[in-house]
């Protein structure tokens, strides 16, 4: 029942953006990062995004992960190397990618409900439709009745699901978490990935997600890129196809799982000091 | 700011302002402006007077006392305030007002109490300072690791070790941005405090060169004045980097 | 979704309102001893006395009332606190303007910023003399006097609010594609007028020190001359009610800025 499939490439350079597969919403070629004063943080970076899975960018702290989110984003320049999303070469965020934060990045002079609409009160959408469309989506991340609040009213898990609340009411068609549970106690986390799970069968979204928690990673993934330290490149590319039908707890359990996560460690403990 | 690809250092628009000002005067446009190049050169006479270095003196040492007297009096104070919440209770409220009440209202009573004299710019000296030396102490003891106090006690610490190695010390960057700021205006109550005395140093000099009109050796003087202020405030500043490094350890 | 933890917040938030009510009385009852022991020891003071030029708490607020009645004390605020916020008023619509320019714009802080640093840090009271002997001792002389002591803290605090905008918010007002002008006028405003509010607290109650300054070296008027006339004829205890009656006042400003920041920009806090 479960198959490790493994490719030490990052699958197939495209020659053009018009011939990238179907499948793969967000294509990464040649991506190159380097920071003022020679900080190499990228090297030689080529990915595909399948559409509508969950692919998680895994790795040692300081491997550059969340660099090449935000580069994914717009939020930040390759040095080298380019990004297509949707065929489309990426100069700057655009409405087809959300962003979640890690610190949240919530406004605290404003309530969770104008928080939650902030994207769609940047693009000019009347008061009454975007609150319906932000109320609609507190909901789904389970905060009905807290529309009034204030951040600083809210537990920290509560004030990421805003957060992911945030980036689901743009519609966007990839949601890019970086680390957006690392703010959070362990067990409001393990909520959050289960919820995270659900959201993902009903949404249909494709996610980018970073975290530096293998077991996050294996329980959450389609696809798991695993990066080396610093260059940051492409190591090890691992599909755990794990049976998601059971609950929560006997995923955990799964002696597959266990076994993934094992392997991943093994691979990783070399970047380890 | 870069300009045709060069990056100009911060401060290196006062060179530009000096010129501004150096036009200013030579068009005559503003009364209080004589030309800069005057300033300078009366700046150059200002410092071979023996008037100047008298003044010097006490303007100094009436400083430097108010200063100590205020730190002296003002850390204590603070770690009093951040450790006991009974003083702070007490006190809070009287030190926020005086951090920023209208301090120069009390330099009269201040020359009732002590006399048209040195004491007098002390003791001024020391209210402009002392607040807010007391308020930083008191937030940096304040804000300081609940753990490292539990860390100090467990090791066996006693009270006056605790108080040496672990709060002063964790509390020091705040301290010293106090002191700095206390150094400020302690600076702002040497000269109000001799402005409104009036017949000892700068201020003495501030009142000849304002009634008989001398706006060049006037602006050397102010000149100097702030000189003095910005390189004190320079010095702490560079003292507060120092132990920066573990402050941003802190967070 | 998450109930357990939800229904612990919600608990917290319910016992809220009674806590803090409770706080509040607290606060309170020690503000008033605080008050009840200066005045005791102002008193104890007064009574030894200390100085012969020291009257009791008792003498200072009968000279207040006395003021107050023949209406020497309104007059002198009337005329006091008219160039006091026409100064402020200026610095601070200035001040804002310029602090906020030079933190959006490098340019503009290459110019402005450096002349504000030095002004902050130097005693620009020292200016007051010469101001005066130009302007002469009119209105013009102590707006000025007003405008130097504020203007450099307005600007400072603006200027360092906005250059310290949280980088995190920006990139969020990016992602979710804001413009420009959404970013200055929703985000960045906003997250730095906590700052921006504290340098006009602090330049307001460096105008005060400016006001003060020009009527006790400018030919007196105000609260100045109260203080220099009572002075001048040994009636010790007007001249303490003068001093401490502006000293009450400027603090009594600044709590009701600060009550005004809360309420108008600042609805989290309210809770």
């Amino acid at each position: 029942m479960v198959a490790v499939s493994r490719k030490i490439s990052a699958g197939p350079v495209f020659p053009g953006a018009e011939m990238a597969s179907p499948e793969s919403i967000i294509t990464v070629k040649g991506i190159n990062k380097v920071y003022p004063g020679q900080v190499h943080a990228l090297k030689d970076v080529d990915l595909d995004f399948p559409a509508g899975a969950l692919t998680t960018l895994l790795g040692p702290s300081g491997c550059g992960k969340t660099t090449l989110l935000k580069i994914i984003a717009g939020l930040l320049a390759p040095t080298t190397g380019e990004v297509l999303v949707k065929g489309r070469a990426v100069t700057g965020p655009g409405p087809e990618r959300a962003f979640v934060f890690q610190d949240f990045a919530l406004m605290p002079w404003a309530t969770v409900l104008r928080n939650v609409a902030f994207g769609l009160e940047l693009r000019n959408v009347a008061p009454k439709e975007r609150q319906d469309i932000a109320r609609h989506y507190i909901g789904e991340v389970g905060l009905a009745g807290f529309e009034e609040k204030y951040p600083h009213e809210l537990s920290g898990g509560m004030r990421q699901r805003v957060g992911l609340a945030r980036a689901l009411a743009v519609n966007a068609d990839v949601l890019l978490l970086d680390e957006p549970f690392s703010a959070v106690d362990e067990q409001t986390r393990r909520k959050f990935q289960e919820d995270l799970l659900r959201l993902r069968e009903t949404e249909r979204k494709t996610f980018l997600f970073v975290t530096h928690s293998i077991e996050e990673a294996v329980y959450l993934s389609d696809r798991i890129v695993l990066l080396s330290r610093r260059p940051g490149r492409i190591s090890q590319i691992i599909e755990p196809k794990i049976d998601r039908s059971g609950s929560p707890d006997e995923i955990r359990r799964d002696q597959a799982y266990l076994d993934i996560v094992e392997e991943i460690w093994q691979g990783l403990r070399q970047f380890v000091d | 700011m870069t300009l045709f690809g060069y990056r100009l250092p911060m401060m290196s628009s006062l060179i530009l302002w000096c010129l501004v000002w150096e036009l200013v005067g030579r068009l005559e446009l503003v009364l209080l402006f004589p030309p800069f190049s005057g300033v300078v050169a009366a700046l150059f006479d200002l410092v071979t007077l023996q008037k100047f270095w008298g003044a010097t003196w006490t303007t100094l040492s009436t400083f430097c006392i108010g200063m100590t007297l205020a730190i002296a009096v003002g850390v204590p104070l603070g770690v009093l305030m951040g450790r006991v919440k009974a003083a702070e209770n007490l006190l809070g409220m009287w030190v926020n007002v005086f951090v920023s009440a209208p301090l120069s209202a009390l330099v009269p009573v201040l020359m009732i109490l002590f006399g048209m004299g040195e004491k007098t710019i002390v003791v001024s000296v020391f209210l402009f300072a002392v607040w807010i030396i007391v308020l930083d102490t008191q937030a940096g003891v304040k804000n300081m690791q609940p753990s490292l106090i539990e860390m100090a006690k467990s090791f066996g610490a006693h009270r006056p070790a605790l108080y040496a190695k672990i709060i002063l010390w964790a509390a020091l960057p705040e301290i010293l941005a106090g002191i700095r700021l206390g150094f400020i205006r302690g600076v702002k109550g040497v000269v109000i405090g001799q402005l409104l005395v009036s017949i000892i140093g700068y201020g003495e000099l501030f009142e000849l060169y304002s009634r008989s009109f001398l706006m060049e050796e006037f602006w050397a003087l102010t000149i100097v004045l702030f000189a003095f202020a910005l390189i004190c405030a320079e010095l702490i500043g560079m003292l507060e980097k120092r132990v920066e490094y573990y402050a941003g350890v802190r967070q | 979704m998450d109930a357990r933890i939800d229904d612990v917040v919600a608990a917290r938030l319910a016992a809220e309102p009674d806590e803090r009510a409770r706080s509040r009385r607290q606060l309170l009852a020690w503000r008033l001893a605080s008050i009840a022991l200066f005045c005791a020891a102002w008193e104890f003071a007064g009574r030894i006395p200390i100085n012969l030029a020291f009257p009791t708490f008792l003498e200072t607020v009968e000279a207040f009332g006395e003021m107050l009645a023949d209406g020497t004390m309104l007059r002198a605020y009337f005329i006091t606190l008219q160039p006091l916020v026409i100064g402020v008023v200026l610095s601070g619509i200035i001040g804002v303007s310029a602090g906020v320019a030079m933190g959006l714009r490098k340019s503009v802080e290459w110019v402005g910023a450096p002349v504000f640093i030095v002004l902050q840090a130097a005693p620009v009271a020292a200016l007051i003399p010469m101001v005066t002997f130009i302007y002469g001792i009119g209105m013009t002389a102590k707006v000025i006097s007003v405008c130097l002591l504020a203007l450099p803290v307005i600007v400072l605090n603006s200027y360092k609010a906005v250059a310290n905008v949280n980088p995190s918010l920006l990139a969020m007002c990016r992602c979710f594609l804001g413009n420009r002008l959404q970013q200055i006028v929703k985000i960045i405003l906003p997250d730095a007028s906590p700052v921006i509010f504290a340098g006009l607290r602090l330049g307001i109650s460096a105008g005060f020190i400016g006001i003060i300054l020009a009527e006790l070296l400018i030919t007196p008027t105000g609260i100045g001359d109260l203080i220099t006339y009572h002075r001048a004829v040994a009636n010790y205890a007007h001249m303490y009610a003068s001093i401490a009656s502006i000293i009450v006042f400027s603090a009594l400003t600044l709590t009701l800025l600060q009550w005004v920041e809360v309420t108008l920009f600042r609805p989290e806090k309210q809770r």
